[in-house]
């Protein structure tokens, strides 16, 4: 099955063509550690999952690409086509010239209903050359007005064209201090109306992966592309080919869905997190060694701890004792620190990933009462080594990761709301305090959800 | 995105005709190919005159004849008529003039009221024609000094029939504002009348003083002189320089300041020209610094402005750059923004610099600085990848500040003085159309501005309770 990839906007745009770069790199690498089958195996699936056969000599990534503004999606398209690996489409993409000027309610109530047309016909396209359609990933910002409000609209749409495809929205959440002002009221409007019609919301933080570039790839000088490299290699590490059940003899059809079903299970929890070990920069890898015990010892800790990255993890964090456990799943007994998760995916990729053991996952400590351990946590694998780390490990989990930022984004915003700044820019077109006022409900709703965890 | 400056008054002119050879300087120092792409068309058309006269636009392949997107309005003919005998004659055809020879005598009334009036009809079939060239027209600028007749009044008249008739197009404007020293006696009622437009139909202001443009042109040819700095100093790097571009004669006494003007406007729209990894458009300038509708003045800084000829610079020297562009020396306007409110802050780089350096410096620049408290974290960033000319990056400021107040209060104290006697009120009075209450709705319009900054003022320094959080049934 494919996927439909949707980039909205600068940095959904930016992303994606890292995105499809990484993949590419990763399947044409010779760092596959395994057989010649098992890598044309993997070969096979990746194409199929995102890039279309054409008459073309190179793959053709199966993407749309939208952004009001031109000069993004011209550089996009150069540089791929330079590439020589892989290529964008040349029909597939739409841009306008006048951008969105940050303003969620321009890019949502004004160019969303003014393009809508021209939008869906392009994603029709590219939905009709999937043999079978897996779903659409979507990559956007949250701080300006194109990915947010335009990204928001589309989504809707999708959802309403398409209403038994997987939507998974890849959101990208600023950094704190600030690289729009209005971000917090964009960020506000962009996940409250994504939760309604988005079936998973992945994140990633900037602060997080700048931190990442700063302390674990020991970049001097960190650039936007440095950030969206990393944003893609834990996307990769997450969206190629690997076997979802024990012993399966091909490289799962339905990634989205599977995804859904592992992640998903109550419609209220959709904010998922993804962390990804080891990180480290290109150059020190001939020199490092790994033993999974090793990592997937890191990785508990860090979903446990709530930790960003496999330095700096809080070790004392500790999950909490069952044996007193109410049945009700008001937060009493778990230490203040705790990550609570409602369902986790472990994906391990390299040599010797078969024997691997992932009981301290299936700990029921660390998941909330309403589901069975067995359920709340699956493990994806594959022999096949990813982006030349002989051996990584991904985490994707629904858990309490974005409660804290997601709590700060909304509080910021509720102080500036109350305050009535910036208001007139959004009522302008057409989104008036009432919108606002929904929106800080639907918000706060999934705050308390995840928090009484 | 295309946007369109009108130069209106001797001043405005002034600035213009620096602001165009500037841009020219800009884009040939980097459009090398000399085709005729997305970023040129943003100030300039593409004309084909091999059949003479103005042939039809061309939108794409090679540079054949470049014309300004502009309309240069004057009410004297000295400026225009220099302009059109120098060096950028080519670069402007008759069509986008509007002129007329007795100049506005430094009156408000004039320039707004009679010639608003009288070339209201004019001004409008231009402007119409200039617009249709536009494949996608965001931004008005309108470049003029407050002070005099032309400027202030027709300026401020063009400012409201820009939003009539094309309400949504943003309107930024550049304003020269007079000192307490200015020549002209009637400047304080020109620019108090010219503030309660300004309040009414602009997006976006940025006030400029000639005192600011003065020190920093003094500050230059300081450190040049004094050999302090033991290097040389790239002659086309300085703020003020005409170096490279048209300019063949003697620089005039006001060029160097003008420069600087041209040069705030030139940065103002790198990122709408040039390509970058963060992307800021004029619109998300407005959208960014602007919280409340009247409170749309911003302070101005840039740097560097000069940059030395050693080529290797070290971060610490970028640090500076940053620092520079919160020092008073830096600023176009002479206010004290680190002691008053921030109600917003952007902050435009060009050039080799990074997100990790604009955050290093946010981070570091931040304590010393009062943000309102609905806006504590209210900075927004933008990278261009492309330097201005003869340097390896730059910054330019914007601060949405508190600042301003005591700059419109001395306006306000300098205009009552007059009014108090009636003194010249009778120049403006017998001018058609105009009557007493104008000069009433002015004060008043600019009283209500300085208490909307004084609310905000009150709350600096307040204990910070923020407004409780909605609850929800659980």
């Amino acid at each position: 099955m494919s996927i439909v990839t949707v980039q909205l906007g600068q940095c959904g745009n930016q992303i994606g063509h890292e995105v499809f770069n990484a993949l590419c790199s990763d399947v044409h690498g010779t760092h596959g550690l395994c057989s010649k089958k098992e890598n044309e195996s993997y070969h096979d699936a990746c194409k199929e999952r995102f890039f279309s056969e054409e008459e073309s000599e190179v793959p053709v990534a199966r993407a749309v690409l939208v952004d009001m503004e031109p000069k993004v999606i011209s550089q996009t398209l150069s540089i791929a086509a330079r590439s020589g690996y892989w290529k964008y489409d040349d029909r597939s993409h739409f841009c306008q010239k006048q951008g969105s000027g940050n303003n969620w309610a321009n890019g949502y109530s004004v160019h969303g209903p003014r393009h809508k047309e021209v939008i869906m016909n392009l994603v029709q396209k590219e939905a009709e050359k999937c043999d079978r359609l897996g779903g659409f990933f979507t990559i956007m910002s949250m701080a300006g007005g194109t990915g947010s409000g335009l990204g928001a609209f589309v989504t809707q749409c999708l959802r309403d064209a398409f209403p038994t495809s997987f939507i998974l929205n890849h959101v990208i959440w600023p950094y704190g201090t600030g690289e729009v002002i209005v971000q917090n009221y964009n960020s506000l409007l962009t996940l409250s109306h994504l939760y309604q019609s988005s079936d998973a919301l992945l994140v990633h933080e900037n602060d997080v992966i700048h931190k990442i570039c700063a302390q674990l790839m020991k970049i001097k000088q960190i650039s936007f592309r440095d950030v969206n490299q990393v944003i893609a290699h834990q996307l990769g590490s997450v969206f190629q080919p690997t076997y979802t059940a024990e012993g399966g003899s091909h490289y799962s059809r339905n990634p989205l869905g599977d995804l859904m079903e592992t992640l998903v299970p109550h419609p209220e929890f959709k904010m998922l997190g993804l962390r990804n070990i080891p990180q480290m920069p290109e150059n020190s890898l001939p020199y490092s060694t790994f033993s999974w015990p090793g990592l997937i010892k890191h990785l508990r800790q860090m979903l446990i701890a709530n930790a960003k990255m496999e330095e700096g993890i809080d070790w004392q964090v500790r999950p909490p004792q069952l044996g007193s456990s109410i049945p009700s799943s008001h937060s009493t007994n778990k230490p203040l620190h705790f990550n609570t998760s409602i369902a986790n995916l472990v994906i391990l990729r390299g040599k010797d990933m078969h024997n691997v053991d992932l009981g301290s996952f299936r700990d029921p400590s660390l998941y909330t009462s309403w589901l069975n351990p067995q359920d709340a946590f699956n493990a994806w694998k594959t022999p096949r080594a990813f982006n030349k780390y002989e051996k990584s490990a991904a985490l994707v989990s629904n858990s309490q990761f974005l409660l804290k930022p997601l709590d700060n984004v909304v509080g910021k915003a509720w102080n500036m709301f109350a305050s009535k700044a910036y208001i007139h820019q959004y009522t302008k077109f057409g989104i008036e305090e009432e919108d606002f006022l929904d929106s800080f409900t639907a918000l706060e709703q999934v705050i308390s959800s995840y928090t009484i965890l | 995105p295309v946007s369109l400056p009108f130069a209106v008054g001797q001043c405005g002119n002034q600035v213009g005709c620096r602001f165009w050879d500037l841009a020219l300087r800009e884009h040939a120092a980097v459009n090398k190919k000399g085709i005729y792409d997305e970023s040129l068309s943003s100030f300039f058309r593409n004309v084909d005159t091999r059949s003479g006269g103005d042939g039809p636009d061309i939108y794409k392949g090679k540079i054949c004849s470049l014309k300004a997107r502009a309309l240069l309005i004057d009410m004297e003919e000295g400026v225009v008529n220099e302009i059109l005998q120098g060096p950028l004659r080519d670069v402007f055809d008759s069509k986008q003039l509007i002129t007329d020879v007795s100049g506005s005598g430094n009156n408000w009334a004039v320039g707004h009221k009679l010639y608003g009036y009288q070339y209201r009809e004019n001004i409008v079939e231009k402007l119409r024609k200039t617009a249709e060239h536009c494949d996608c027209l965001q931004c008005f600028f309108i470049i003029h000094s407050m002070g005099g007749g032309t400027g202030s009044g027709l300026g401020t008249f063009v400012l409201n029939l820009l939003e009539d008739e094309f309400p949504e197009v943003y309107r930024f404007v550049t304003s020269v504002y007079p000192s307490g020293e200015d020549d002209v006696i009637t400047s304080p009622y020109n620019s108090v009348l010219a503030m309660k437009e300004l309040n009414e139909h602009a997006d976006c202001v940025l006030p400029i003083e000639n005192e600011s443009l003065f020190d920093i042109v003094n500050k230059i040819h300081q450190m040049i002189n004094s050999g302090k700095l033991g290097s040389t100093v790239k002659q086309n790097s300085l703020v003020t320089s005409s170096a490279g571009s048209t300019k063949t004669v003697q620089e005039k006494p006001f060029d160097a300041m003008n420069n600087i003007v041209a040069n705030l406007l030139l940065n103002l729209t790198s990122s709408a020209r040039f390509e970058g990894s963060l992307n800021m458009d004029l619109n998300e300038i407005s959208m960014n610094l602007v919280p409340f509708p009247r409170l749309h003045y911003l302070v101005s800084s840039l740097t560097p402005l000069y940059t030395l000829a050693d080529v290797n610079v070290p971060s610490r020297r970028l640090d500076q750059m940053f620092s520079d562009a919160f020092s008073r020396d830096h600023q176009l306007i002479q206010t004290d923004p680190k002691h008053s409110l921030y109600l917003a802050c952007a902050l435009l780089v060009r050039g080799n610099v990074q997100v990790s350096d604009l955050r290093r410096n946010i981070e570091r620049l931040k304590p010393s600085l009062h943000f309102v408290s609905w806006n504590q974290e209210g900075w927004k960033t933008g990278l261009c990848s492309v330097p201005p000319v003869g340097h390896s990056h730059s910054l330019l400021a914007l601060a949405n500040n508190t600042c301003v107040k005591p700059t419109f209060i001395e306006l306000k104290d300098r205009f009552m003085k007059l009014y108090k006697k009636k003194a010249h009120l009778h120049h403006y009075l017998h001018i058609d159309g105009m009557e007493q209450s104008c000069f009433s709705e002015a004060i008043s319009s600019l009283s209500d501005l300085i208490e909307e900054y004084n609310e905000l003022d009150a709350t600096k320094g307040g204990p910070r309770t923020d407004p409780s959080r909605l609850k929800i049934a659980v």
